[in-house]
């Protein structure tokens, strides 16, 4: 029995202490928007947030986030616009898809350790996040985009 | 002529054991009624709880295997190179705790390490700290366990071989390796370094796990806190000889000690994490920087720290090598795919919650011990960083991988000479660990 915030709200899960947090949140709390990719922490695909930093879910025993708060692609925003979405949606990055939501939860986290990431910073948080489709290019826009719409809504709230 | 020498070689002999069991001979002390919680004062129980918690006693005597234990009732299992040992029952059960101990004979146990019924006790339990603690502290304790609930609970027998179980020769290790005497203050230094002295040597033992020991148990007097091998991992160096490139200044030892994780070294992971997160973030926060600044004089903190602005500005040139431009090496990869977006870093500082390896305790140890007992079992949100977790690799690196990260971090993120045996090393640490964390199977 593990008790967790997920999405802001309070959940206990009755699944075995070694169960993944990627099988928890898929086939017990049917948020379905983490994938699995590889299933050895390898390709990213299942990345959510653990007290706010990238966490590969499908390598992370359940029982270890005993009182942690967890965010998936599903609880970033409650309409689906956070900052790094909307820039996902202009730029049209995804191509099948599959690894997006991974990405996104990836890069919220980086541009909240970098605000304003240069390349290498880029580089050096995402290059864990595989894409198939080689979307890397509008990745690395879509973060500027981003992250240049965060400042402007930091600034905006002073 | 050779009678009378044997005679008189016999009759020294018996005079020296005779000597002996004087020394080795403690009375027993009269059982008492269990003492009624309203004999002691609220503000003396708080007290109390303070100096249970700086001195962890909880951890050592509150079973863990088997699926635990009620906290105090002992029966917690410490594998020793002796044989292993089964803690203590210390609540206030009569029958099978300490709860007909008068104060007199807790004190004893305290301070001279013999129980109630005068039989010497295992030097696992650190007396040979706790001897250093106060009257008064030790007073503060005895209410504090005595108005905890009892427990009936027998711990299992210990498993030491004969003729170490003999209790009687435990007196010959207290004559040898055994000074007792309550902590005298330094005067050559104020009362901040005293009080941090006067816990860490005392009542937080740390000494107990880094300080190396000799082949019959006892801190090496020698080579006090030059780190030791502990429950399978390694307990650093708290002295100079501590190899992390940056120092642990007082403010980092605060850090790590009040929060569980220091931002220029890491998180408290193993059997460290409870320190910060179970006891000392729930004592007086004085007393936290008491002992961070007694052990940055310990490692010589203020020689040292001049080096640290060129160490910081070189670990982080060295936590991007290979992370950003075209990447071939395969062991760059793999890094790359399971470690790096956590552990990636950009001058001029690690981000908090980015532990940063090249400045890492575990990649500038001797052995690779802590790096792979991490690895393997990841880190839980109540442990180093509160909140944040590690995954398990467990099952998503072989010993292989795990040998190939290490060698390459330790190549890339360090100046110190290559670890040897790699893979034979991840793969002995992999068998301490009995209950495997992550199980994809389900």
């Amino acid at each position: 029995m593990v008790k967790f915030k997920l999405n802001g709200r309070d959940v206990t899960v009755d699944v075995p202490d070694d169960t993944p947090l990627l099988w928890a949140l898929r086939d017990d709390l049917d948020l379905t928007g983490t994938k699995f990719g590889c299933g050895v922490g390898q390709c990213g695909a299942c990345t959510v947030l653990v007290g706010g930093r990238a966490t590969r879910s499908c390598i992370t025993p359940l029982s270890s986030l005993e009182g942690a708060d967890v965010t998936t692609i599903e609880g970033l925003d409650p309409n689906g616009k956070h900052a790094v979405q909307e820039a996902w949606k202009d730029i049209q990055v995804p191509q099948c898809g599959y690894c997006q939501s991974g990405q996104i939860m990836q890069a919220v986290s980086l541009l909240k350790d970098y605000p304003d990431p240069t390349d290498e910073e880029i580089d050096g948080v995402m290059g864990g996040s595989l894409c198939r489709c080689m979307t890397y290019v509008r990745i690395r826009k879509a973060i500027k985009k981003a992250a240049a719409a965060l400042r402007k809504e930091e600034a905006s709230h002073g | 002529m050779i009678k009378r020498l044997l005679a008189g070689a016999a009759a020294i002999g018996a005079i020296g054991g005779l000597g002996f069991l004087y020394y080795a001979w403690y009375p027993p002390i009269e059982p008492v009624e269990p003492p009624d919680r309203g004999s002691f004062s609220a503000e003396q129980i708080e007290r109390g709880r303070i100096v249970a918690a700086e001195g962890y006693c909880a951890e050592c005597h509150t079973r863990t295997d088997n699926g635990g234990g009620p906290e105090l009732a002992g029966d917690y299992k410490m594998d020793t190179p002796f044989g292993a040992i089964y803690s203590s029952n210390i609540t206030p059960d009569p029958e099978t705790g300490i709860g007909n101990w008068s104060e007199e004979a807790f004190q004893r146990a305290m301070h001279l390490g013999v129980s109630r019924k005068g039989v010497h006790l295992i030097p696992a339990f650190p007396f040979d700290h706790f001897t250093k603690m106060t009257d008064q502290d030790v007073s503060d304790l005895y209410a504090y366990l005595m108005t905890r609930p009892a427990v009936h609970m027998t711990r299992r027998p210990n498993e030491l071989p004969f003729p170490l179980s003999l209790r009687l020769l435990q007196a010959g290790w207290k004559l040898l390796y055994f000074t007792p005497g309550v902590y005298k203050p330094d005067p050559r230094h104020d009362a901040l370094w005293n009080r941090g002295a006067y816990l860490s040597e005392g009542n937080a033992h740390c000494g107990a796990c880094h300080t190396p020991r000799d082949f019959m148990g006892a801190e090496k007097k020698s080579a006090p806190y030059d780190g030791a091998v502990v429950d399978n991992w390694i307990a650093p160096p708290l002295n100079e000889h501590n190899p992390t490139p940056t120092t642990w200044t007082e403010d980092e030892l605060f850090q790590y000690l009040r929060f569980g994780v220091a931002p220029l070294h890491g998180p408290a992971g193993g059997p460290m994490s409870p320190v910060p997160h179970r006891f000392l973030s729930t004592v007086p926060e004085e007393d936290v920087h008491a002992i961070a600044h007694y052990f940055a004089d310990v490692d010589h903190a203020a020689e040292r720290e001049k080096h640290d602005k060129a160490a910081l500005a070189r670990a982080m040139e060295q936590s991007k090598i290979d992370l950003v431009g075209p990447t071939v090496d395969p062991d760059a990869k793999l890094y790359q795919g399971a470690c790096a977006a956590c552990h990636y870093n950009a001058a001029p500082s690690p981000v908090l919650g980015r532990p940063d390896l090249a400045l890492n305790n575990a990649l500038w140890l001797d052995e690779p011990t802590n790096l792979y007992q991490v690895i393997l079992h990841g880190l839980t949100a109540e442990e180093g960083q509160t909140g944040v977790a590690m995954p398990s690799f467990y099952n998503a690196l072989s010993d292989q991988d795990m040998a190939r990260i290490a060698a390459y971090l330790r190549r890339t993120r360090t100046t110190l000479p290559p670890w040897t045996d790699l893979e034979k090393k991840a793969a002995a640490v992999r068998k301490t660990i009995t209950t495997i964390p992550v199980n994809s199977s389900h």
